[in-house]
């Protein structure tokens, strides 16, 4: 009997039947997925009669640097408080000494899971506008003076909605991960008389590092090329990328500039993945 | 340090953080309820001026735009599920269980779409949909759709069918099923949760999903996503709010029920 959870052929080669099963996805995913992000990079490099050329990244950059750093600013600090959001939730949640505090919070914190991008872009664009519900209750309940109230829909108003729509799904994450701790590893520095901000240091945060890193650079790389958010956000200079790239393409039908500005943001994506590994690689080796 | 303070008075601190945590949750959404059902709320009125139900009259209308776009959102979702699962239940099935050369290389094609930013691909997908004559069709939206909703699918797909105990198989084939008979009465069945969750995934992502639309979908296609944006940026914050509450509700009652269909032992699998 095979022991191996494969259990067609086991000693043989693979069947080319296995790979007929696997191929109708792969091509769904070459054609409509691969293809055109080739075709991304041969338009950004390829001026008008057809030669190699730089000129349209030039451009970007002339046109469009202060959106660039705008967005990795905004992209950077929302994955920071996202990071801090979910650690302290997520600790909470495994270390919570009151019963009926970490159920309240269970039930809590994973509302906006699955609510899209489009409808927190709106959520937040009534929520934080200057006659929104956040100027009311901090006026209402005296924090600050009627004629200080502000709208927050600039950059910080992008970040809010980042935070508010990711945080949780990094907390589902990461509190799964701390779940699956031993817990006498976690008695074991209770009993020794650590305060549980120790606890949380020296002996959760060590082993759900990659878990924690995981859900930072997926949310990274998905907020990145969000369009929504921004767009009912803040659309007006300095704005996302994204923002940039669909102007391009709505109102001048620029390909070429577009797709150098898409480029640039797959490489800053490719240097998260790229930090991601140099960690993941490093923990392996520790091992 | 905090050993020392009195029980009421950590409480009382626990009892302020869950509360501000709970506004900071619940507020945005009240916000938008309140403005779904307001007539009129004009700055600085704390509360809309007027309640009612003109503007859900309105959404509702029989030949409204809301009608219409919550149709073509549906079906677009539909028929997303139906080519995702179509293609991933197979593919799947041959990573949970068949012998595959290439095995990591094949799982890293299906990752890509979830990892890599999409907005170079709906942009240069456009151009080229719109040489063929698939822009502003519902079939060349639902492909986008697929191409991304499939990398979820084949993902839990395969985890399904990876959390499946083998010698159920086996017993089946030992007693002469044939191995379509085996699979359509033992492993499918018993992978039917999983492939559920994948099929609600796909279904939500492609209800969801905006930028793909945005571009892709132009002009004659009108998702609700696309519906709730064109109301907001045109300063209807009654109907873009109501739309948004329409997309709300799918997304609010997934989250509530996700973890019956996901059972740990088939998250255990995912990426195995």
């Amino acid at each position: 009997m095979a022991s191996s959870s494969r259990i067609a052929d086991p000693d043989g080669s693979a069947d080319w039947r296995s790979y007929a099963l696997v191929a109708p996805a792969l091509a769904v995913i070459a054609l409509f997925f691969l293809l055109p992000l080739a075709l991304s990079a041969v338009l950004a490099f390829r001026s008008k009669n057809g030669d190699f050329t730089l000129e349209h990244f030039a451009k970007s950059w002339d046109l469009y640097r202060t959106d660039l750093l705008f967005t990795i600013g905004i992209v950077l600090l929302s994955t920071v408080l996202i990071g801090v959001v979910a650690i302290a939730i997520a600790a909470y949640l495994t270390l919570g000494e009151n019963p009926r505090a970490v159920a309240v919070l269970r039930w809590l914190y994973r509302w906006p899971l699955f609510i899209p991008f489009i409808v927190t872009g709106q959520i937040m664009r009534t929520f934080l506008a200057k006659n929104g519900m956040l100027n009311h209750v901090l006026i209402g309940t005296g924090l600050i003076e009627p004629l200080a109230a502000q709208s927050v829909l600039d950059w910080r108003g992008i970040v809010v909605a980042f935070v508010w729509k990711q945080a949780p799904f990094v907390t589902l994450l990461l509190a799964g991960a701390m779940a699956s701790i031993e817990t006498q590893h976690i008695e074991a520095a209770r009993n020794l008389g650590a305060p549980r901000w120790r606890v949380l240091v020296d002996v959760l945060l060590p082993q759900v590092w990659g878990t924690l890193l995981v859900g930072l650079v997926l949310s990274f790389v998905t907020m990145l090329s969000v369009l929504s958010v921004p767009l009912m956000i803040n659309p007006n200079s300095p704005t996302m990328i994204t923002v940039d790239v669909a102007y391009r393409i709505n109102t001048h039908s620029d390909y070429a500039v577009a797709n150098a500005l898409c480029l640039i943001s797959l490489a800053v994506a490719a240097f998260a993945a790229w930090f991601y590994l140099r960690h993941a690689s490093r923990s392996v080796m520790q091992k | 340090m905090t050993a020392a303070l009195p029980r009421w008075s950590r409480m009382l601190g626990i009892a302020v953080l869950l509360a501000l945590l709970a506004f900071a949750i619940f507020g945005p959404l009240a916000n938008l309820f309140l403005w779904a059902f307001a007539e009129k709320w004009y700055f600085p009125n704390k509360l809309p001026q007027e309640f009612g139900f003109t503007f859900w009259g309105r959404v509702f209308a029989p030949r409204g735009n809301a009608i219409a776009s919550l149709g073509t959102s549906v079906w677009i979702a539909i028929l997303t599920v139906i080519v995702s699962l179509a293609v991933a239940i197979p593919a799947g099935y041959a990573l949970a269980r068949l012998k595959l050369r290439w095995r990591g290389l094949i799982l890293l094609a299906f990752l890509l779409p979830q990892a890599i930013p999409n907005l170079p691909v709906y942009v240069n997908i456009a151009r080229v949909f719109y040489e063929i004559g698939l822009n502003g069709t519902i079939l060349g939206v639902v492909l986008v759709h697929a191409a991304h909703g499939l990398v979820l699918a084949v993902w839990i797909a395969s985890a399904a069918f990876a959390s499946i105990d083998v010698s159920l198989e086996e017993a089946a084939r030992n007693i002469g099923a044939s191995a379509w008979t085996c699979f359509r009465t033992v492993t499918l069945p018993l992978a039917l949760p999983g492939l559920i969750a994948s099929a609600i995934f796909v279904f939500l992502e492609s209800l969801d999903e905006f930028t793909g639309t945005y571009f892709v979908g132009v002009p004659d296609v009108t998702t609700l996503p696309l519906l709730m944006f064109n109301a907001s940026m045109g300063g209807n914050y009654q109907i873009a709010s109501i739309t948004a509450l329409l997309l709300l509700v799918p997304s609010i009652a997934f989250m509530l029920v996700v973890e019956r269909f996901l059972k740990a032992d088939v998250l255990a699998m995912v990426g195995r």
